[in-house]
């Protein structure tokens, strides 16, 4: 099979996907909402900042977004702690500052 | 229909389960030891799981004409103790041949090994069960990290199996997703893609991945273990791939002939 192959024409997977990814898109806006409505600081929450960083890979017109994105929340940091005693779980992103988004 | 499910925890798994798989096209699974949701307290507790999936979770699978094979180890989560690691570690080899007194002849391998928070105790433990692999001729089966921490585990875990004599063609490193799978595959291990709600990835993105770095060397599970996980993911996978107008020769090399080819490197794995 040739790489780079979908069967479908450019038509097809926009009448096969459009809508349950319409519903996703309005998820996403409807969540940013919810954080405007919030209350407290605006103090940015790392994974915000992150998030808010990897939708606009959506629009920048290059290929491999899904790569890109789980680039941009991944770990790029060299540090290997001795132990996970006491670590929390995996948070889904990193701080800028903290060996996120290479 | 048939098709393989080469990575599911079925002892977190109800017998209807077995049912609505072997009715979907399962003929076979392979489940590799892994972490209970909770700690466990003793050496022992690994052996009796070890007796639940050499022993007992094949003739439950049979019932339903599944076959079912297994992977041991201590899993990278569990493996942060060093001292109580090498313990459990120290109980496989029984397990692993026609030698070892314990053997259920099902066993593929060492697995699912690997990483989960890139600490210097996981990767001690996860060199040392390499070894083992390595000393015993036994396949392996690679558990990457979750979410943050995959890319960063990957490349460790890759750089340890490549300090190793295996032959990357006789592992697999499970878990991959778009920013990781280019790399597995171009270091010519295989690649396994875990149709996983929320943190791994849905079966449009398996689809989406086959058509960008190709069919060869790579496969689909379900991972299918005591989260929310559904054990019908590779049926649901292959569906997917046939809407999109892919071949049904494309669809069964996936989801059946590539596990196949992969775990028949190893001499318990036939299919009746
Ligand atoms: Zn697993």
């Amino acid at each position: 099979m040739n790489r780079q192959t979908n069967p479908q024409t450019k038509q097809q997977i926009v009448d096969t996907y459009f809508m349950e990814h319409r519903a996703k898109l309005v998820d996403i806006a409807a969540y940013l909402d919810r954080v405007d409505r919030g209350h407290g600081d605006d103090a940015a929450d790392f994974r915000d900042v992150a998030f808010r960083r990897a939708v606009e890979i959506l629009l920048d017109g290059q290929p491999q977004r899904a790569g890109r994105i789980l680039n941009l929340l991944s770990d790029h940091s060299t540090k290997l702690p001795q132990s996970a005693d006491g670590m929390k779980g995996a948070l889904g992103a990193v701080s800028l500052t903290d060996g996120g988004a290479a | 229909m048939k098709y393989i499910d080469p990575h599911i925890h079925m002892v977190s798994r109800t017998t209807d389960d077995y049912q609505r798989m072997a009715q979907a096209g399962c003929i076979a699974v392979t489940e590799p030891a892994f972490w209970a949701g909770f700690d466990r307290s003793s050496a022992q507790g690994f052996y009796d799981y070890f007796r639940q999936l050499t022993e007992y979770e094949p003739k439950r699978a049979a019932q339903f004409g599944i076959q079912h094979f297994t992977w041991l180890c201590i899993n990278p989560k569990e493996a942060d103790d060093p001292g109580f690691a090498r313990e459990v570690v120290s109980m496989i080899p029984d397990f692993l041949n026609s030698k070892g007194e314990l053997c259920g002849g099902n066993v593929l391998g060492i697995g699912e090994i690997g990483l989960n928070k890139n600490t210097k105790n996981e990767l001690i433990i996860l060199e040392e069960q390499i070894a083992l692999a390595e000393t015993f001729n036994q396949l392996v089966l690679v558990h990457t990290p979750h979410l943050e921490d995959k890319l960063k585990g990957t490349r460790l875990i890759m750089d340890a199996l490549s300090a190793s004599t295996i032959d990357p063609g006789r592992i697999l490193i499970d878990h991959v997703e778009e920013h990781t799978v280019s790399e597995v595959l171009d270091r010519g291990f295989w690649a396994g893609m875990t149709l996983y709600p929320d943190t791994k990835v849905t079966p449009q993105r398996a689809a989406d991945i086959i058509e960008m770095y190709g069919d060869e060397r790579i496969w689909m599970n379900s991972a299918g273990d005591w989260g929310c996980s559904d054990p019908l993911a590779v049926p649901k996978a292959r569906l997917e791939m046939r809407r999109r107008g892919h071949a049904v020769t494309t669809v069964d090399k996936v989801t059946f002939d590539n596990p196949q080819q992969f775990l028949s490197q190893s001499p318990n794995f036939s299919l009746s």
